[in-house]
Parts: structure tokens; C-alpha cells; sequence
């Protein structure tokens, strides 16, 4: 019925009828986007309120009053503040060296065909399509088959980070060099520039974006990863395992505040990207 | 460069070692133990765990629908719809990554609390008995899963509508499609690499996740994952543990060759 009434209908009909169509479709998709936004930024919500509250016994789950004392001590609960400041060292540890070695595979992948290139790709795949748990689980079986050689704590956190950290960097990278002019490197070399001068006079500032990009994706998934931390970490305390840890009893406000603390300093960074984004295309319009 | 083959591959090769031992804690010898892979596998009356592995599997594949239902209009509305506001949705869409992972499931059970003005509403008007409750639900872990994967849904979605000329979908129109009949023999097939990225990237972790159940659900809510957990490092069974994540691998593999063949091996690998 429908084909018909639209091939026997005149043509300045069926636009007010599409556009009409169109015009509820774009509401409901908007009302629908704006709903779906709400959804997920509830629980932040929920993070950041709760962290102001004052709770009237050890659990924080019911609103009672707002007080700042969370904010100023949060640093009151025991081995909090230790524990971040192992996330932190490690997430930076592990990301520097993870993102050397990840552009080093990358540039291999992308530039020399050799032996075992196609295996080394599938390679780098691999810990993005496994479970967690089943990484987590593979490291620690590594470590304690080690004959106490290797004690589990900070270095075998660390190796596990550098790990999955790779893999991200690896595929980050690798898209940046593939749409890459390689006669930027001959011109380079033909004006007399030895290859390291080369590298990093040319090379390195024109990976250096997805590079940082991946250093940046990199520190967040150190700082924020549970599961194989917590398989690998022995005694060692990261922020999450704390959580974990005092979850079994009563979460303090503080890990609120922390966890607070940690997306408010990622989403300023990301706002202040997107900002710079909108006035970049704002000043690239304008000057067509 | 051999980072990844000592530190990904060898441990493979040890957990397979050590899902072939037999022994007590902090004896185990090397005795091609097959029985250990058997032994899981069993019902959990016979001491196995077949429950928690069919259980993982369907609360990932429920989650992994969900959140593609979730995120398809979402994003389809950012790429055609949002204009200038694009960048912002989608900083919105990575926002919850930004808060760590425990503390953002934790929320949902302020959330969902029994107290909580959720229940109370739901209870109010009847959809939940007045002692109806949605924490330690499999409502509550399936949520959760969703919640904490969405991203992973939507963002490989975005990027695939967002790549369509929509001189396309001009041409759908000029050629006298419908918008419903042009958004499903051009957007939808075009934006199939996405929901595929999509798909996997949402279920490999949601089938391995243990902190949804162990947080939201009760033993009743039990995954794969918290066995492999307990067994690790509260029984100290390494070996059924680690037989336990080599058929959790090998599953999730099978299934990945099976869709791979499905929807084809390009689309896969991007």
C-alpha cells in the first residue's frame, strides 16, 4: 500500500510527508540520546555525590548530610593513600616503557617484511580478544612455576600492565605510520640526515600525537584495571585491590572522593580536547 | 619486540602445564591430567562447574544485545544528528571509563539499593512486590554487565556510521528509497563492521567478568570468572583453575571462529 500511495502521490506531497516523518524521528532520537546520556552519567553522578556525604554508620548508602570533611581528609582511611601512590608509579612506569616498546613493534609491523610478520600481528591481537581473567591467570601461572624466583608484587604487576598496555600502543601507532609519506624520510636522508637524525628530527614528531594518545589511553587502563592486577599483585596494593579489599567491609566515603579526584582530572582533559577540537574546525572554516 | 611472545605466549604454555597437574597445594606434578578438564565440565551436583560456564555465557550474550539495542540509536544520532555537539556525546559515552571500574559498580548499588528511590518507585507502582527487590538479582548483574561494556559497543559502531558518504544515502533518496528502507539496505549493512568490532569487544569481557556477579548478584549470580578467582587464590587449585580459563579460552575462541565464518573473515580483522 505504502509504494503505491507514494508513486501516485505528487512529489511536493510526499516531501511534507517525509519531512514530517523526519521531524518526529529527529525528537524522538534526540529525546532518546539525551535519556541514554542520563543513563550513563547517573552512577558518576551517584560517585561524586555520595563522596560529599557524611554517612550515619560504616555503610555509605543512604544520603544523611553534606559535609566536606571527606574531601579535605581523604587520606584518613588506612593504606588509601599508599595504595595510589602505587597506581600511580606503576600506571607511569608501565606506560613509558610500554609505549617504547609498542611503537618499536609497530614501526617493525609497518615498515620490514620479515619472517613471522603475520604471527607477530595475530600476536598483538590476541590480549585484546582474551578474557581478563584468563590473562591474569596465564602471568600468575608463569610466576609461581618460577620456582620462587620471581616474587609476585610491584615487578610482576608491572609486567603484566606492560602487557596489555602493548597491545593498545601497538594498534594506535600502527594506524598513524600506515597513513604515513615515507618520501618525508628520503627527503630527510637525501638532504644529509643520518637515520637517527632522521628519526628524530622527521619520524618521531609525526607519531608523537598517537603516541601520546596511546601513552594517555594506556595510563588510564593501568590506573583503572582490577583483575589482572589483583591475580598478580601478591601483597602489593594498587587502588582498585584497596577498594576491592574494603568492599568486603564497608567502602569509606574517600574512595568516592579518590575515584572523584581521578575522573574529574580525566574529563577536564577530555573537555579541554574537545574544546580545542570545536575552535580548531571553528578557525579551519573560517578561513575558507 | 618479544615482549609480547614471552609474556603472552609462554604463560599460555605454562597455564596449560599447569591445567595438566594433579596434586595438593604446593605439590603438584606434571601427570597429563586430562581428568581436570572432565571434572569441570561436570554439573555442579558432580562437583563441576558446566552452571557458571552456561551462565556466563548467556548473561554476556543478553548483556552484549542489550547494549547493542542501547547503543545503536545513540550513536546513529551523534553521527547524522549532533552537529556540533558531537565531540561532547561522545567524551560522554568514554565518561564512565574515567571512573574506576569497582567504584563505578559499587554506585549501582547505591542505585539500586533497597532503600533506594529505584525500588521504591518500582515498588510504588507495582512492577516490583512490596518485598521485590533488584540487588543480588540476575537482573542486577546482567545491568551491570551492560552498564560497564557499553562503551566498547558503541564507540566501534560510531566509528563504522560515522566513516558513510552521505552522498549514499543521498542516492538512496533519489532513487525513491524510503528513509525506513534506505537506513536498512545502506546504513545498517554499512555499519556492519562496527556492530561486529562491537559485538566481540563486548562479550570476550563480559563472559570473564567477575566483579558484576560478585558485587550486584549472590552464588546464585556466579560466572566462570569468580571460580577461576577462588580457585586461584582462595583454594589455591591451580590446576582446575587454570583447566577452568583454558576451556573459558578455547570456548570463547570456537565461538569467534564460528562468527568469524559467519559474517566473514574482512570484517573481522578490520
Amino acid at each position: 500500500m505504502n509504494t503505491a500511495a507514494e508513486t501516485l502521490a505528487p512529489p511536493i506531497r510526499l516531501g511534507i510527508g517525509t519531512r514530517a516523518w523526519r521531524f518526529v524521528k529527529r525528537h524522538a532520537l534526540t529525546v532518546y540520546a539525551v535519556l541514554m546520556v542520563g543513563y550513563l552519567m547517573l552512577p558518576i553522578a551517584v560517585v561524586i555525590l555520595f563522596s560529599f556525604n557524611h554517612p550515619t554508620g560504616t555503610f555509605n548508602y543512604v544520603w544523611n548530610r553534606f559535609t566536606l570533611d571527606n574531601w579535605i581528609h581523604w587520606n584518613a582511611p588506612l593504606g588509601i593513600q599508599s595504595a595510589i601512590e602505587t597506581s600511580l608509579e606503576l600506571a607511569a612506569l608501565a606506560t613509558l616503557v610500554a609505549t617504547a616498546l609498542g611503537t618499536l613493534i609497530a614501526m617493525a609491523i609497518v615498515r620490514h617484511h620479515f619472517v613471522g610478520r603475520s604471527t607477530t600481528n595475530l600476536v598483538v591481537f590476541l590480549p585484546m580478544s582474551t578474557p581478563e581473567i584468563v590473562m591474569g591467570a596465564s602471568l600468575l601461572t608463569l610466576f609461581l612455576n618460577s620456582h620462587n624466583a620471581i616474587q609476585l608484587g610491584f615487578w610482576t604487576i608491572f609486567i603484566a600492565h606492560v602487557m596489555f598496555i602493548i597491545s593498545f600502543v601497538v594498534v594506535t601507532v600502527k594506524a598513524r605510520l600506515i597513513g604515513f609519506d615515507r618520501h618525508l624520510e628520503e627527503a630527510a636522508m637525501d638532504l644529509g640526515a643520518n637515520e637517527l637524525v632522521t628519526f628524530r628530527k622527521v619520524t618521531l614528531p609525526l607519531i608523537a600525537p598517537a603516541m601520546l594518545a596511546a601513552a594517555l589511553l594506556g595510563f588510564a587502563l593501568s590506573i583503572d584495571d582490577f583483575v589482572i592486577t589483583y591475580l598478580n599483585a601478591g601483597p602489593t596494593q594498587t587502588f582498585p585491590i584497596f577498594v576491592w579489599g574494603v568492599a568486603r567491609v564497608a567502602v569509606p566515603p574517600q574512595v568516592n572522593v579518590v575515584a572523584s579526584a581521578i575522573f574529574l582530572v580525566a574529563i577536564a582533559l577530555g573537555l579541554g580536547n574537545v574544546f580545542w577540537q570545536y575552535r580548531s574546525a571553528k578557525r579551519t572554516r573560517g578561513a575558507h | 619486540m618479544l615482549w609480547l611472545a614471552i609474556f603472552f605466549l609462554v604463560p599460555m604454555g605454562f597455564l596449560g602445564y599447569q591445567s595438566l597437574q594433579s596434586g595438593d597445594f604446593p605439590h603438584f606434578h606434571f601427570t597429563w591430567e586430562f581428568s581436570n578438564y572432565w571434572n569441570v565440565l561436570h554439573s555442579n551436583h558432580d562437583g563441576g562447574y558446566r552452571e557458571q560456564y552456561i551462565r556466563s555465557f548467556v548473561y554476556a550474550g543478553i548483556a552484549t544485545a542489550a547494549c547493542l539495542v542501547l547503543a545503536y540509536p545513540l550513536v546513529y544520532w551523534i553521527a547524522f544528528r549532533a552537529g556540533p555537539w558531537r565531540n561532547l556525546f561522545l567524551l560522554f559515552i568514554v565518561a564512565p571509563f574515567f571512573v574506576t571500574y569497582l567504584v563505578r559498580t559499587l554506585a549501582w548499588l547505591n542505585i539500586l539499593a533497597n532503600e533506594g528511590p529505584v525500588v521504591r518507585i518500582l515498588r510504588d507502582v507495582h512492577v516490583l512486590g512490596p518485598n521485590g527487590r533488584l540487588l543480588a538479582t540476575t537482573f542486577a548483574v546482567v545491568s551491570g554487565i551492560t552498564y560497564n561494556f557499553f562503551p566498547f559497543m558503541a564507540l566501534p559502531i560510531y566509528v563504522s556510521l560515522e566513516q558513510i558518504d552521505a552522498r549514499l544515502l543521498e542516492a538512496a533518496k533519489d532513487l525513491y528509497a524510503s528513509p525506513t528502507r534506505a537506513f536498512f539496505r545502506v546504513t545498517l549493512p554499512l555499519s556492519a563492521p562496527g556492530i561486529v568490532a562491537g559485538t566481540l569487544l563486548t562479550f570476550i569481557p563480559a563472559a570473564g567478568d567477575f566483579i558484576n556477579a560478585y558485587f550486584l548478584g549472590t552464588p546464585n549470580q556466579q560466572m566462570i570468572g569468580n571460580v577461576i578467582q577462588a580457585k586461584f587464590l582462595q583454594s589455591l587449585d591451580y590446576p582446575t583453575a587454570a583447566a577452568l580459563s583454558f576451556i573459558l579460552m578455547g570456548t570463547i575462541m570456537v565461538m569467534l571462529l564460528v562468527y568469524a565464518r559467519i559474517v566473514g573473515t574482512e570484517k573481522l580483522t578490520g
